[in-house]
This record gives structure tokens, sequence and C-alpha cells, in this order.
């Protein structure tokens, strides 16, 4: 089952986010290790505020994301930003030039949905790793993987590949 | 698993080499044998495009080659749809046209010069030899026995049911486009099990070919993301399926908005909306993915769930409203007809009249997919076992096509491929059981262990057990083998009987057993082109639209493009009308001739006395008071065209041109029609307001001038009147009475 093997980033979770400032901490962390039945953890999170958990996973990551995936990671959320402006102007101003809002539009989806993909690649190691949900299929599915892992350089290539052709095909769109 | 019969003759690592090159050889071969049996029609006939929608691809393609593309893709046809036109750069699928006209430039830049209706009309079995190709690489992703590939390609290459579309000269949009469907799926998978950027990208830009070919494109663009969204239900994301599906999708979608007649149709249509959902919601499970990284427990799971239930309700919820509040088009008609069988024949008469629309009937099934219809479960079944995300995909693409191709006679051929894959999955592993020489060693070994583990799960574990007795192995194999054989004799006489005609011309046998072409639409046709001026107004059943514009060269009002329902039930309404009715119109849209096909002489079923309810049920839709269905029928609700014709069928103007003169031909006898098998009446119609202007060889094809305004103003049946009171026996004197011309 997934908890046999718990990765570097999860390890000090169960811990942290409770103990220091929940006022329910004792009891529940003393649960947590011992009988990991699916209503522990789920009331253990229930019980410390939504803010503490996503202050705790913006530190963590924070803390386990390597520099290059950062960089990544500040393109994805300015290409969020792009769309997210575009499709506000077409809301409040009217979506006059269509072809030139979609294709702008989709320039910044596109984009981003490929740097992601990117970043999943290249950061692979970390993610594929933890374990994933059905027993016997994550077996076949890291079988796999073993055995053709993408490499960083292909992965690049590949995203290259795509955006040009993405933007290729936003540049004819936009009339 | 079962090693199979190849591997164990030629084991080693040089007879790989060998192997390989077996392999080429026998793909080419396949490739080879698509091809020619599908040149049935062109030793037969002559090379001819076929059929009525070929016809204006055709034109459409002399068009491209003769005026370039930019042209082309701005071309306003005003030949067709007289008065209106049509924009027909941007209401058409471009694909097949720019295919073709690009093979002809290349060939013509290696110095070969070639007809580009030789192009056209090879144009199909050249892609169907590629579509065999490809139903092999995508098998191969789906078993590892070598020889399911092969299988499926030898299934794909002959099969009726796909040939039935892809003979030489049926020059129509599924010659391309079931290549792609196919290559579009093999890439699919490929960036499924991948799970790189270049499998997506490349399956996005097929997929945009596949959009600029065929309206049929629909199916991929909700077969993919349902088979995600299956994959999510299974708990099976993976970053591998996030990364091919969102940039499947982003490319995709912008690839096929590059089409002008697909335009906004991606983010506006319902029928693209699933695609959107999934993208959105493969967003957010990627996201709650990637936060489970840093929040640990068990929980996640069940918190997944729900937000993927209460995501898609949402999603579902909205698009409901926006679908009411008329953001987002309504569902095509097209597609309301997918579900309820008889939709299309209460509000859209237009859809429901064309054959290929009708649900399938059984034995259809059997005759164009033979002893693969029954193996089609069996290899549905094997996909079970395995059931890794290729094997998901295609159980979802098995299911969701056997239900459409049980609706439409023309979605078999979506069917088609997956049914090959299956079946060929079957066969191999059967082959691959029972032509193992050597008796099963190994399987004694394994026994032991897998029932030690679980003697429950040792039959899906261990499928080869191990056949020991000769006979039984010889046995099956044989079966199989016969079976094969008779798959292919089935697809060869089917092929060659059924699948072959031009449908433009008829091929019958006369009483010595020599074969006798009929070939009035021709000769009809050129007429038209010969003996009309290049600017005269065909009015016909939008049947026949396509081929006067291609073969007469001459503007139609209305052809098989049917964009404009109006326009269609007008011509109806002039058909079905009486004359008095009819003529005002046909002088509004500039009428000069009228043609009707007519079977009646030589017994030949598909003419327009049995396509006119269609035309009075199309008419009715506009006109509902003044054309009525009901009046055509007898009172005992018969459609009749003898004595006891009603009134209203007898004075229509389709009637009248259908049976005019029809009696001279029997001398003193009685006329008989032989599609209906019915005597008419002793009298023959009368026209006053149109006259007969030719009539081919037999009959099938009758072409009618309408006369102008009389020179003294009087209306025509006074004028016709007058004219037979005074001047009877000149006019009979004339005309004497008519024989059928025999060469």
């Amino acid at each position: 089952m997934p908890r046999r093997n718990t990765p570097t980033p999860s390890s000090p979770s169960p811990a942290s986010p409770a103990a220091p400032i929940a006022a329910s901490s004792p009891s529940t962390s003393t649960t947590s290790p011992s009988a990991p039945l699916s209503s522990g953890p789920t009331t253990l999170k229930a019980n410390s505020s939504p803010v503490e958990i996503a202050q705790h996973v913006w530190h963590q990551y924070l803390a386990s994301t390597p520099q290059r995936t950062l960089l990544l990671d500040a393109f994805m959320f300015f290409l969020v930003l792009v769309g997210g402006v575009q499709f506000v102007y077409c809301v409040l101003a009217g979506n006059y030039p269509f072809n030139a809002f979609l294709s702008g539009f989709s320039a910044a989806v596109g984009q981003f949905v490929l740097t992601a993909s990117l970043r999943m690649q290249t950061s692979a190691e970390t993610k594929d790793s933890k374990p994933n949900s059905k027993g016997k299929n994550v077996k076949l599915v890291a079988a796999e993987e073993g055995e053709t892992p993408i490499s960083h350089e292909r992965a690049f290539a590949d995203y290259i590949f795509g955006s040009l052709i993405l933007h290729f095909f936003c540049i004819n769109f936009i009339n | 698993m079962a090693s199979p019969s190849l591997d164990v003759l030629l084991k080693g690592n040089s007879s790989r080499n060998v192997r390989g090159l077996l392999r080429i050889i026998i793909l080419c071969t396949i490739a080879a044998a698509a091809v020619s049996s599908r040149l049935f029609s062109v030793i037969r006939f002559e090379s001819i495009i076929h059929e009525f929608d070929p016809w204006f691809n055709f034109r459409a393609t002399k068009y491209l080659v003769q005026h370039g593309f930019y042209k082309f893709w701005d071309w306003f046809d005003d030949r067709t749809w007289h008065p209106l036109g049509r924009v027909t750069g941007g209401t058409l699928y471009p694909g097949l046209m720019v295919t073709s006209g690009v093979i002809y430039h290349v060939l013509r830049f290696l110095t070969i010069p070639v007809d580009i209706r030789n192009i056209c009309v090879l144009l199909a079995p050249g892609f169907s030899g590629l579509t065999a190709l490809a139903m092999y690489l995508l098998t191969n992703e789906m078993s590892s026995s070598p020889s399911a590939g092969l299988l499926a390609a030898v299934f794909m290459g002959i099969t009726p049911g796909y040939i039935s579309r892809s003979v030489a000269g049926s020059y129509d949009n599924e010659a391309i486009a079931i290549f792609l469907l196919v290559f579009t799926f093999y890439l699919w998978i490929k960036a499924v099990k991948n799970g790189s950027i270049m499998w997506g990208t490349l399956a996005a830009l097929f997929y945009g070919y596949m959009v600029s070919a065929w309206g049929g494109y629909v199916f991929i663009t909700n077969l993919i993301p349902l088979h995600v969204f299956v994959l999510l239900c299974m708990g099976r994301y993976t970053s591998r399926v996030y990364i091919s599906y969102t940039t499947w999708y982003a490319l995709g979608t912008l690839a096929s908005m590059q089409i002008p007649f697909v335009g906004f149709l991606p983010i506006r249509n319902s029928d693209h909306m699933s695609a959107l959902g999934v993208f959105g919601l493969l967003q957010l499970v990627a996201f709650a993915d990637f936060v489970r990284g840093f929040v640990p427990g068990k929980q996640f799971q069940k918190l997944l769930t729900a937000m993927i239930l209460i995501v898609f309700g949402f999603a579902l919820l909205g698009l409901v409203l926006l679908t009411v509040s008329g953001v987002i088009a309504p569902w095509s008609g097209r597609f309301y007809s997918l579900w309820d069988t008889g939709y299309a024949k209460v509000h859209i008469p237009i859809i429901a009249s064309v054959s290929e629309h009708q649900p399938t009937a059984w034995p259809a099934f059997f005759f164009d997919l033979n002893f693969l219809i029954w193996l089609f479960p069996a290899g549905v079944y094997l996909c079970f076992r395995q059931l890794k995300d290729e094997h998901v995909f295609v159980v979802i693409y098995a299911v969701l096509s056997s239900y459409f191709a049980g609706v439409m006679v023309r979605l078999m051929l979506t069917l088609t491929p997956v049914v090959c894959v299956a079946a060929a999955l079957a066969v191999s592993h059967i082959l691959d059981t029972y032509l193992v020489a050597s008796k099963p060693s190994e399987a004694s070994e394994t026994k032991p262990t897998a029932d030690n583990n679980q003697s429950g799960l040792r039959s899906t574990r261990n499928p080869v057990v191990g056949v020991y007795s000769y006979l039984s192995k010889f046995f099956i194999s044989a079966m199989m083998i016969v079976y094969l054989l008779l798959f292919v004799s089935h697809c060869t006489w089917v092929t060659s009987n059924a699948y072959s005609s031009p449908s433009v011309v008829l091929a019958s046998r006369m009483p010595d057993g020599s074969q006798h072409i009929i070939d009035d639409y021709r000769e009809a046709y050129y007429w038209l082109r010969q003996n009309t001026p290049a600017n005269a107004k065909i009015m016909s059943w939008w049947d026949y639209g396509y081929q006067i514009g291609g073969m007469a060269d001459r503007p139609t009002l209305v052809d098989n493009n049917t964009w404009n329902n109006t326009h269609i039930a007008t011509v109806g309404k002039a058909m079905s009308s009486r004359e008095e009715v009819s003529y005002p119109i046909l002088r509004q849209h500039d009428v000069d001739y009228v043609l009707v096909v007519f079977g009646g002489l030589l017994g030949y079923s598909g003419d327009d006395i049995n396509k006119f309810l269609w035309m009075v049920r199309i008419a009715e839709g506009i006109w509902p008071d003044e054309v009525k269905e009901r009046d055509y029928f007898t009172a005992r609700g018969e459609y009749r065209v003898d004595d006891e014709a009603t009134p209203t069928m007898r004075n229509s103007l389709m009637y009248k041109m259908s049976y005019y003169n029809f009696n001279s031909l029997f001398g003193g006898g009685q006329a008989v029609d032989r599609v209906r098998g019915a005597r008419l009446p002793a009298e023959g119609p009368q026209l006053t307001t149109v006259e007969e202007a030719f009539t081919s060889e037999n009959w099938i094809i009758r072409i009618y001038k309408v006369k102008d305004l009389d020179n003294f103003g009087r209306d025509h049946s006074s004028a016709v009147a007058f004219d037979k009171g005074h001047k009877k026996k000149r006019a009979t004197k004339k005309k004497g009475p008519r024989v059928l011309r025999t060469e």
C-alpha cells in the first residue's frame, strides 16, 4: 500500500504542521503513526486550519524545489497571469477581435501546459518515486518508466518542438 | 507470454534481421493486396469518379489545381445553389483536395505527368495501403505478439467494411480520414505510453489533419477525452497522461480551429465540450497530485475523488446553463439523431432522407466484417485481461463505436478499425497458443508456483497452460486457417459484387451472359453540356446536384451539400405541387431545365419517384399547409402510381415528368412501371408548362425545358389547349409514336 515508502518531502509533514500550532495535536499525532487509518489523518487535517496547511505546503515547496524548477514555475505563474489578464480583458472590454483573443489566450494556455509537462519530465525523479494509488497498476507503471526514462535533453527538445508548432498555429490564427 | 512460431524457428541475433525483413515484405504485400483489391471497379468499368459526393470533391480539386491554394480558400461558387451561391472555400473540409493537390504537384515536379483525375481515383486505394500499415503499428502497441499487428493489417486491408468507402474512384473524405483516424490513435497510444511531448504534438498534428479532412473528427475529439477520463476514474493518473493529453488538446484544438469550416466550433459547440472539460479536470488533478507531494496521508485519495466529482458536477451544470442560455451552440442535429434514432425522422427529414444515416441492419455487420464480428468480443475480452492504459482505450473505443455503428450505417466505418484490432488480438492469441510445435515444457514448471500463489488467478497470469496433444493443435490451427481463407474469399466476393459499382455507370447482364453497360447518366449530362447554354440553370433533386456540377458543368439549384434546408424544400415543393403552383417557383429561380431520374422502364429502383416522398416530407416541413404527405397516399395508405393514385400525386410535376409519354413506348398496350410493378393509367399525363427536351437511352434521365412565358400573355394550359384544338394534325405528324431506341 502507498504508506510503505515515504519520500523526503512528505516524511516531516505529519508532525510539523500539527504539533506546534494545533491544539489537538498531542492526541492526533500519537494516533497517526500507530494506526494509519483513513479517518485518523482526515481528522488531523480537518482540525488544523486550511491556511496552516497551505502555508506548510508553501514552505515545503520552497524548501524542496530545485532552482531550475523554480524558474519554470515562475514562468508558469507569469503565463497564468498573462492568460488571466487576457481573459479579464475579454470579459470586460468585449471580444471583438475574437481570433486575436483566442490565439493569445490559447498561446498562454498551451505554453503553460507545455511548461508543466516539461516540469513534470525534468523533475520526474522526485515525482515518480512517490507512491501512486493502486498497487497493482503502479508496479506496471513503474516497470515501464524504469525502462524508458526520458532524459532532460530529450524533454527539452520535445518542449521546443511543441512550442514551435504551438506558436506557428497561434500566429497563423491571429489574422 | 507465448513465444510466436517465428521465434521458435528463427532464434538468435542474426535472425532478427531476417525476421525484420520478412515483416517488411509481408507488410508491403499486405499494402499491395489492399490496393489491388480495390481496383475491381477500374478494371470492370473505367477510371471514373463514383457516386455523388466524390464528384464535388473532384470538381473542387480541379479548381484547386487550376487556381492555386489561396483562390481555393476564398472560393465563392456561384454555380451551385443558384441564386444563393455557396462559400465553398469556407464550408468544406479541404484536407482531401489539398492532399491530392500536393500529390499532383509533387508528381509534376518529378516530371511525371499524371492526370488529376487519376490521382483522385487512385487516392483511396493508396491511402488504404497506408491504413494497413498504421493498423500494424497500432496493434503492435496493444500486443506483445508480433503476429497480431500483421493480422490486423491484413484484416484492415481487405475487410469490406472499409473497402465499401475506399474503392478506386470513391474519392470521398473517408478515403483519407480512416487512415488519419487510425494513425492519430496510434500516435495517441504512443503518447500515453511514453508520456513525451513529441508524441502528443504529433498526435495533435495528425488530429489537425484529420479535422481538415472529415467531419467525423468529432469521434476522436470525444474518444480521447473519454479515455483520459476513464483512466482518471480508475485512479491511473500519471504525469504521462497529463503530458500527452494536455499537449494534444492545446495543440489539437488550435490546429482544428485553423480550418475555416470548423472555426470557433471547438470552444462553442457542445460536441467539443467534453474535451475541454477533461482538460480542465486534468489541470486540477495534476495540481492536486502536485500538492499531494507535500501533504501526507491516505485521506488524499478520498479528497481527490470528492474533488473530481464536485468539479465534474459543476462543469456539467455550467455546460447545461451555458447551453440553455445560448452561449454555447446546442448539440447539432446529427448528434441528436445518434442518441434517438427517431429524432431525425421527426425533426430533420433532410438528415433522415440520406440512406447512409439509417440504422444498420443486422446482416450488414456480418456482411461487412465476416468472422471478425464474432472474434471481436473475444479480442475485447483479451484486452480486459491485460488492461493496461492502451487496452482501456480499445475497450472504450469498442463500446462506443459498436453503439454508433448500430445507429448509423455510415459509422460502420469507425467500428471497422477496432474490430480489426480486437479480432487480430484474438486470432493471434489462438495461433500463438496452438501453432507451437514443441511441447510446452516450461508450462509444467510454472504450474506449481502459480498454484501455490493463488489458484484462482492462475488462468489470468499464465494463459499458456499448454496444449500437449498434436491432434488438438492441428485441429484448431486448421480451423483457424479455414476461417481465414473463407474470410479472404468473402471479402473478395463482397468487394467485387457489392462495392465496386460506380453508380454513375450501371452494369447489367444480357440474356447471353455478356455484360451490358448502362450509361444513361453520362449520356444525359453530356447532352446538357453540349446542348444548353453555359449558364442554363438545372433543377433536380439534390442527389444529382454534384454530378450535374461535375459532369455537365451547369449551375444547379440544390446539391448534396444540403446547407440550406429551405432551398431544398423549395425544390421539393416545385416537384410535388401542381404545375400551376410549380411554374412560378421555376420562373422565380430562373430554372431553364428540370432533370428527373426515372427507372420505370429499366427497373432501376433508385429513381425519383421512390425518393418522392422525401421531397414531399421536406417540403411539408416548410409549407405544412400547402404540401401534405397524406395527400400522396391512397385512402388505404398505399403509395401508388397506377390508376388508384391520388389526384395530388397524379397532378404533381414529378409524377407528370416521370411518366410523360411513357404510354407511347408500349404501342397500344398498357404501360408498366417495372420498379413498382404497377400498370399505369391508360391516359398519360399532360404537361403544359414544361416540354420534353431530352430522354436518355433507357429513360433513366429525362430532361425538360421550362417554357418561356406565352407570347400572347395566356397561361400555359390555355395555350396548350389552343394549340391542340387547332393544330392537332401537325403535332401528331411531327411526333410519331416513340420507340425504344436500340443501338
